[in-house]
């Protein structure tokens, strides 16, 4: 009898892992094998299949090279301004959207979470035909007297990022609502209720009630945000393939031009292939430091 | 003031500000579907009116229809990135929800610590790995093949997340009950798990397929030649020509912009769902 409740716990152990294997392996062969790789790579010089051991000249090279510094100062432009002003609005909106005493609350949420259904590059050319010279934000804008002469929105250093960040928050505020709505829900409408009974008006209560609660699902849509944005690629290389002069271009585009539309340079492509990786990795530590500390 | 005054006034305060929020909300609403009214409207007009910004529907829809038609393989893309989607998402589905039931079902010290690892690897920009993933891949003779561009996506950190936080309000009993009838590991989880976790299903599918639809990084690496090109890699070399024709890129964009559009309406409740299925 004994024996035979081991052998179960044998079988049931040997299935267990059988379940698990496939994805264990695959994730080994191709994401954290690809990393060392990475590695490996980023320490060897040479242009095509023809490479020398290099040590950290990659790195060093790295640090003075004007195109990979003024990516890295786009990328993180877009990340500072965009994040934050994308997840206020979607705050905003949702602690609007929370209102059962608000009417049309279904279309509005149907309206602004819509974006999210585009592909990246489809989107991406919408926004690049709106945005021509004679175009029809030119237009309007001309048209309701807010400008006199048409923006040269993706030929100048500075409108093309604006055109960038604008089409960003335009895809995912409505995917981050989403989660803020959901969380929204779960929170008790008699603390709300209470707050107004000792005289808190709506900024009260989004500063003291509904930021403080939400908190956990802010840091998880900042984590996401942050890696998205940092990874930035398919809009900039549809919008305005990171010109005029490089002004936009990120990271992401930068390793792909490397390898891809310059003489391929693997080895350095990877080197700051792990840049990234390390911009990814200490921002969202230091976000949830930051938020951990703040929940003390 | 009377208290009747006092009354009224805070009436109209609040009658002000809920003003202010639908003029906010409409007018954020308005910027949301503007694009897709647009893109609608472009397809029928030609590439200089679009550029000109004409706000109103053109007769150029068929030309703009036969025009891409002939610029590209268009069902060639098609069918190109209808195969692939349906394949990840299927396989992909299989091996992460298999591995999600494994990760709680079969609870080991190790496997706990093999599960951190996969979901520490979250952390890794695919725009990291595409790099020595192309040598890997071309070393074996995978680029410019649907499996090379398919055995990347097939098992990810988040949907391996999403199966195990669903599985972990799987009732237990149900599997013993099962064991007990003689039901072996693998009967239970297709015949009894997969049927009962319909609805985590369906919200998986959804967030796989829209990923694997719209996947572009990876398949512009590794896919060369025309007759591999999926839909996004298409209408992105037509829009970023020297002089793209914006009349049948707007058609291009309507047709790769429809499955998802079609999955959003008719299946909104589990659509949102299955964004927030990591929140859970």
């Amino acid at each position: 009898m004994g024996n035979r409740k081991k052998n179960g716990t044998f079988r049931i152990h040997v299935n267990g892992w059988g379940f698990v294997i496939p994805s264990i392996v695959l994730f080994l062969w191709l994401t954290l094998w690809p990393m060392i790789n990475a590695f490996i790579m980023s320490l060897q010089k040479g242009k095509g299949s023809v490479t020398e051991f290099a040590g950290l000249d990659n790195y060093v090279r790295l640090l003075r090279d004007p195109v990979f510094i003024s990516s890295t100062k786009n990328t993180i432009l877009y990340f500072v301004i965009q994040v934050p002003i994308m997840l206020f609005l979607a705050l905003i909106i949702s602690s609007m959207l929370n209102n059962p005493k608000l009417k049309f609350r279904g279309f509005f949420r149907t309206a602004i979470f819509v974006p999210c259904v585009t592909s990246l590059v489809a989107y991406s050319l919408l926004f690049k035909s709106m945005f021509a010279v004679d175009g029809i934000i030119n237009k309007t804008l001309m048209g309701l007297h807010l400008i006199d002469t048409p923006i040269p929105w993706l030929l100048d250093t500075f409108w093309a990022k604006v055109v960038i960040i604008a089409a960003i928050t335009w895809r995912w505020t409505g995917y981050n609502m989403i989660f803020y709505l959901s969380s929204l829900q779960n929170i008790d409408g008699a603390i709300y209720e209470a707050a107004e009974i000792d005289g808190a008006n709506g900024w009260h209560k989004f500063q003291y009630i509904t930021v403080p609660l939400l908190k956990p699902v802010i840091l998880l849509t900042a984590i996401m945000s942050t890696s998205g944005t940092l990874q930035l690629f398919d809009e900039v290389v549809n919008i305005t393939s990171g010109g005029p002069a490089n002004s936009t271009m990120t990271i992401s585009q930068y390793i792909y031009n490397l390898s891809f539309k310059y003489a391929p340079d693997f080895g350095y492509a990877a080197t700051v292939s792990y840049a990234i990786f390390f911009m990814v990795a200490l921002l969202s530590l230091i976000q949830t430091k930051v938020s951990g500390d703040k929940n003390d | 003031m009377t208290k009747a005054d006092k009354k009224y006034a805070g009436k109209t305060k609040r009658r002000i500000a809920y003003g202010l929020q639908y003029m906010f909300l409409g007018g954020i609403s308005l910027i949301s579907i503007f694009p897709f009214i647009w893109m609608i409207i472009g397809a029928t007009n030609k590439s200089m009116d679009i550029t000109l910004g004409k706000l109103t529907f053109g007769d150029q829809l068929w030309v703009n229809l036969d025009n891409l038609f002939n610029a590209g393989e268009l069902l060639v893309c098609i069918k190109n990135s209808a195969i692939l989607s349906l394949i990840m998402t299927f396989m992909s589905m299989l091996i992460c929800s298999m591995a999600g039931y494994g990760f709680v079902v079969f609870k080991s010290r190790v496997k706990e610590l093999c599960f951190s690892l996969i979901l520490l690897s979250m952390m890794i920009p695919s725009s990291s790995i595409v790099i020595p993933m192309f040598k890997m891949f071309s070393k074996m003779g995978l680029l410019n093949t649907k499996i090379g561009v398919i055995l990347p996506a097939l098992s990810t950190a988040f949907l391996i997340f999403f199966f195990r936080q669903n599985t972990k309000n799987f009732p237990f009993e149900t599997i013993q009950s099962a064991r007990i009838d003689g039901l072996g590991e693998l009967g239970i989880f297709f015949k009894i798990y997969v049927p009962m976790m319909k609805s985590t299903y369906a919200a998986a599918a959804i967030i796989t397929f829209m990923s694997s639809w719209n996947n572009y990084l990876w398949p512009l690496i590794s896919l060369q030649t025309k007759e591999q090109r999926t839909l996004p890699l298409m209408i992105s070399s037509l829009g970023t020509a020297y002089t793209p024709d914006y009349g049948m890129i707007m058609v291009g964009i309507i047709i790769t912009t429809i499955p998802s559009a079609l999955i959003f309406f008719l299946m909104q409740k589990s659509f949102v769902d299955s964004m927030m299925g990591s929140v859970k």
